[in-house]
């Protein structure tokens, strides 16, 4: 019995709208399809191109059509041009390059790409250009390279994206379309143009050698160009008064590319930039698009001041532009231009700063990430009273962005060590539950440094607690802080303000509010569990402390017991090494900090002013070691133990200096090391930090300096510590000064040291030494001596003076007795 | 290049979806629901962009349907936003003040005017006339008169 025909595609469509539930349309699709089986299995191709047709229809809804895939091959095959356009089109949606049934379309394509009827060229085209497989392209390049030389200008467009899409399945077949690229900038029809210029960036993008083969198009391209711009009207190209709009900003990209980092194709297109710049009607968006298009060729190729100031000044009146859009892409090419053009950038900073005011999420989101990358020491006040205004009120999705942007400006510019204080103030207690949990060792480590400012900083955030203890990375630096500092706050000592009277017992009860709070977190309990225990050797109130503690230590939270537990043993049986163990921390040393990764380096000034700042070298700390300290002193404490840095030299290959210096042992110059420390035969490093005074403000007066090297105008001087709880230890300072008339650049010293002794170099404060003793390059050296043998060291030089490399050796062997006995 | 093109209505219902990457199924279905949710959650007179993973998209409204793309990092989305402009107007020359039930009823149609504007994410002609030329081509291999006088072939 004859199945009725199956129903046209259009009354389906009209029958599926009418079902009023989801369960009524799933069943009508399910009738539907069951139908559509059966004429599949019938093998019916008077109405195989309907079937599929619906069946596309309700796979948009949303329901399986797999069964359909091998349907769409057979249309493809038909004769029928109906079937073959249904039949690719379901191919594009049901197959995909996964299944293994897209392969067999390769026959098919091939043989449709060699159809007398363009327009089933053009869909076998279309299809290998949107969806062929790596396997397809390479078996199908050659028949599309063959199309890409015809006179067609119909297939020559499509042949072209076509190939664009096998380059870049298929990389390494880029090269067999070079020859047929040859005059395809000649075509007059704008839509070869068009794709060509796609094919021709394609290529240019994936190979240096094609984008050199190419540099010689740049006349041509701006010829093309040219008469686009000065061209009359030409009613099929045209957009709101522009010709081909589209075919200019592709032109436009394509000089982009040919341009950068080349002086003579981008002076040959300096021109055409200025013209399109100054000319372009702007109006509406598409001026506006080949402006911007223009602005960012503008900024990437060589162009001349005049030009650059140019587009930049493009940017700045974009952004006062009505439409959002414009201010859109304006900010995010001014993000792109503010590296390199710092300095025009900032001339439009007030208007990107009242950005940050603007409705639109995407807008103020580029608006905040620009405003960070202008901040600078000059404009840090004005800039932070913006951002901090705008963390009061932004969404939340910003304000852990904000909040560690703001954090990293503070550091880099803060202008005074209270005015930065009181901005990580600001932010805690406007936005302290966004604040990023990296925040919280890094705040308490400047507050540590930050010692003339210690009774002010504990005030402050003991005042934030009484009325907030809900933000967890407010409440643990504020543990922190009254553990460490709350003897000056009972003494009310501050000088900054008014100093608070409280006691102890209010004090401990802030404390213990923490920990027994719904509020607090684990981690937030234990720090303030810790901090209640450091106050047992800055209080008086002992009985209270112990008894806490001793009730923690049958806490459910397996971290506070085990705190609790080992403060109690502190209690009973150490309580000999408490008060040392309980100390103020020291002056840590400064570690990497990490900010928002857009945020800039060097906001218009130096690295070296950053280094300079800073007497302290840097050393990378390993999380894991801070990590492991954690646990018994309660905080991200960071202890000052020798360990070797990853410093920014260029890194010498260890090897050479090996060679030169044959017998000595070597350690020295940059080396980057796992992060264990340099293993010493000491008590553990705990106690070490712990009892140690900071490093740095030795007993330097009673060990005299001495002259290491003095030849060329080069003087370097060495200057000693000795390190407090290891005698074995001797800290030198080498100080490079330089008399000549020019400056020493590049600078790099290494040390080597006698096999029984062991070195570590920390970085330099930089490789430049300046000329007429202008300035010194300090580094230090840790160098320990467990046998007490006479120090004596070897060391190599090298520099860049006047242009010219200088490299030299010597021989130090004059050190004082009292570095080394 | 542009990775994908989907048309949706205002209650995020899908009438066209162009992909120009291989991805499976149920990771385009999660791009679309995705793309539908962010597009709609906007509020009136915030600009057409969005970033969404590593992608521009760019999105703008005609009547009850949304069109919405995803960009590149280098692509110009001012531009694009011509391109989805250049779309409507072909769909409206074809059809003749286009509507959205135009598209739900015709899509394949719809399908086969954006074969002729893009292809593998880049445009492949820029001339509206020129286009219209090869659909009405098209249109008239087509097997029959009857089926190009608009009575459904299928």
């Amino acid at each position: 019995m004859r199945m009725p025909a199956p129903i046209r595609l259009r009354e389906l469509i009209r029958t599926i709208r009418t079902a009023r539930t989801q369960a009524e349309e799933r069943e009508m699709i399910q009738k539907e399809c069951a139908a559509i089986r059966s004429s599949f299995r019938e093998e019916d191709n008077t109405y195989r191109c309907r079937n599929v047709a619906k069946l596309l229809y309700m796979h948009m809804l949303g329901y399986p059509a797999h069964f359909g895939q091998l349907e769409c091959l057979k249309l493809i095959a038909s004769q029928k041009f109906t079937d073959k356009r249904i039949g690719y089109l379901g191919a594009m949606l049901l197959l995909d390059e996964r299944q293994d049934v897209h392969l067999l379309m390769t026959n098919c394509i091939k043989n449709d790409l060699n159809h007398s009827t363009q327009y089933v060229q053009g869909l076998a085209l279309c299809t290998l250009g949107c969806m062929g497989s790596s396997e397809m392209c390479r078996d199908l390049a050659g028949e599309v390279e063959k199309l890409l030389k015809t006179s067609n200008s119909y297939l020559r467009k499509k042949a072209a994206l076509c190939a664009v899409h096998v380059i870049r399945k298929v990389p390494e077949l880029m090269e067999m379309f070079l020859p047929a690229t040859k005059n395809l900038l000649s075509e007059k029809n704008h839509g070869v143009l068009h794709t060509s210029v796609v094919l021709l960036t394609e290529m240019c993008e994936r190979s240096p050698d094609m984008l050199s083969h190419f540099r010689k198009l740049v006349p041509q391209l701006v010829r093309i160009l040219k008469n686009l711009i000065m061209s009359g009207y030409s009613p099929e190209h045209d957009v709101s008064g522009i010709s081909d709009p589209f075919l200019q900003v592709r032109i436009l990209r394509l000089l982009r590319i040919l341009g950068k980092g080349d002086d003579d194709s981008s002076e040959a297109m300096n021109d055409i930039l200025a013209q399109v710049a100054t000319n372009t009607e702007t109006s509406k968006n598409v001026g506006n698009a080949i402006l911007y298009e223009t602005v960012l060729t503008i900024m990437d190729i060589k162009s001349e001041s005049g030009l650059r100031v140019l587009a930049i000044n493009i940017l700045g009146r974009f952004l006062l532009n009505n439409d959002k859009n414009i201010r859109y892409v304006a900010l995010t090419s001014l993000l792109k231009t503010v590296q390199t053009d710092h300095n025009a950038v900032q001339r439009h900073r007030s208007t990107i700063v009242d950005c940050l005011k603007d409705l639109d999420v995407s807008i103020k989101r580029r608006a905040m990430e620009l405003s960070f990358a202008l901040v600078n020491g000059n404009n840090i006040r004005g800039m932070m009273k913006e951002l901090l205004y705008f963390l009061d009120s932004c969404d939340p999705d910003f304000k852990a962005d904000c909040a560690s942007g703001i954090f990293l400006a503070a550091e880099k510019y803060a202008p005074s060590k209270r005015w930065h204080i009181d901005t990580i103030m600001r932010v805690l207690t406007t936005a302290g539950s966004y604040v990023r949990d990296d925040s919280v060792p890094n705040l308490i480590q400047l507050i540590t440094n930050s010692v003339e400012m210690h009774a002010y900083t504990v005030q402050r955030l003991y005042k934030a607690l009484l009325d907030d203890i809900s933000q967890q990375p407010l409440v643990q630096v504020a543990s922190w802080c009254i553990g460490e500092y709350g003897d000056l706050l009972v003494s009310g000592q501050c000088e900054e303000e008014e100093p608070i009277q409280v006691s102890e017992d209010e004090v401990l009860d802030v404390l213990e509010g923490l920990l027994v709070s719904n509020l607090s977190t684990p981690v937030t309990r234990g720090y303030s569990l810790t901090a209640i225990m450091k106050l047992s050797t800055r209080f008086s109130s002992l009985n209270r402390i112990k008894k806490v503690v001793s009730i923690y230590g049958s806490s459910i939270d397996v971290e506070l017991q085990q705190r609790a537990v080992e403060y109690n043993a502190l209690f009973k049986k150490y309580d000999h090494m408490r008060p040392a163990l309980l100390e103020r921390m020291p002056i840590m040393e400064k570690t990497a900090t990490n900010g928002p990764s857009e945020t800039v380096q060097t906001n218009g000034e130096t690295d070296s002013t950053i280094l300079d700042t800073k007497h302290l070298p840097s050393i990378s700390q390993p999380a894991s070691q801070a990590n492991d300290l954690l646990d018994l002193l309660g905080g991200n404490d960071v202890v000052p133990i020798i360990q070797t840095t990853v410093p920014t030299k260029p890194a010498s290959a260890g090897g050479e200096l090996l060679d030169l210096l044959g017998d000595l042992s070597l350690t020295g110059g940059p080396t980057p090391t796992p992060a264990s420390s340099v293993p010493m035969s000491q008590p553990p490093f705990l106690l070490d930090g712990l009892t140690s005074q900071p490093l740095f403000n030795d007993i330097a007066a009673v060990i005299p300096p001495m002259t290491a090297y003095n030849k060329n105008g080069l003087i370097i001087e060495f200057t000693f510590e000795r390190s407090n709880p290891n005698p074995n230890i001797a800290v030198i300072t080498i100080h490079a000064t330089n008399s000549t008339e020019a400056d020493m650049t590049e600078f790099v010293f290494q040390a080597a040291v006698p096999k029984t002794f062991q070195l570590q170099l920390l970085s330099p404060s930089s490789n430049v030494v300046p000329a007429f003793n202008q300035g010194s390059v300090t580094q230090v050296i840790r160098v320990l001596n467990p046998q007490k043998q006479q120090l004596r060291m070897r060391i190599k030089l090298t520099y860049t003076h006047k242009g010219s490399p200088v490299q030299d050796l010597a021989e130090v062997n004059n050190f004082p007795p009292q570095s080394w006995q | 290049m542009m990775h994908f093109l989907l048309l949706f209505s205002r209650q995020g219902k899908l009438r066209l979806q162009k992909w120009f990457l291989p991805l499976p199924e149920r990771e385009r279905k999660k791009i679309v629901k995705d793309m539908t949710t962010m597009v709609l959650a906007r509020k009136p007179r915030t600009c057409n962009f969005l970033h969404w993973k590593d992608l521009k998209i760019v999105y703008k409204r005609y009547a009850s349907l949304y069109f919405c793309c995803a960009l590149e990092n280098q692509d110009n989305e001012l531009m694009a936003l011509e391109t989805l402009h250049r779309y409507v107007e072909l769909l409206d020359k074809y059809f003749g003040n286009v509507c959205e039930l135009d598209i739900i009823f015709n899509f394949e149609k719809a399908y086969f005017i954006l074969d002729e504007l893009l292809m593998g994410g880049e445009i492949q002609e820029t001339s509206k006339l020129s286009i219209v030329k090869s659909i009405e081509a098209s249109d008239m291999l087509q097997e029959t008169m009857e089926e190009y006088m608009s009575k459904p072939a299928f």
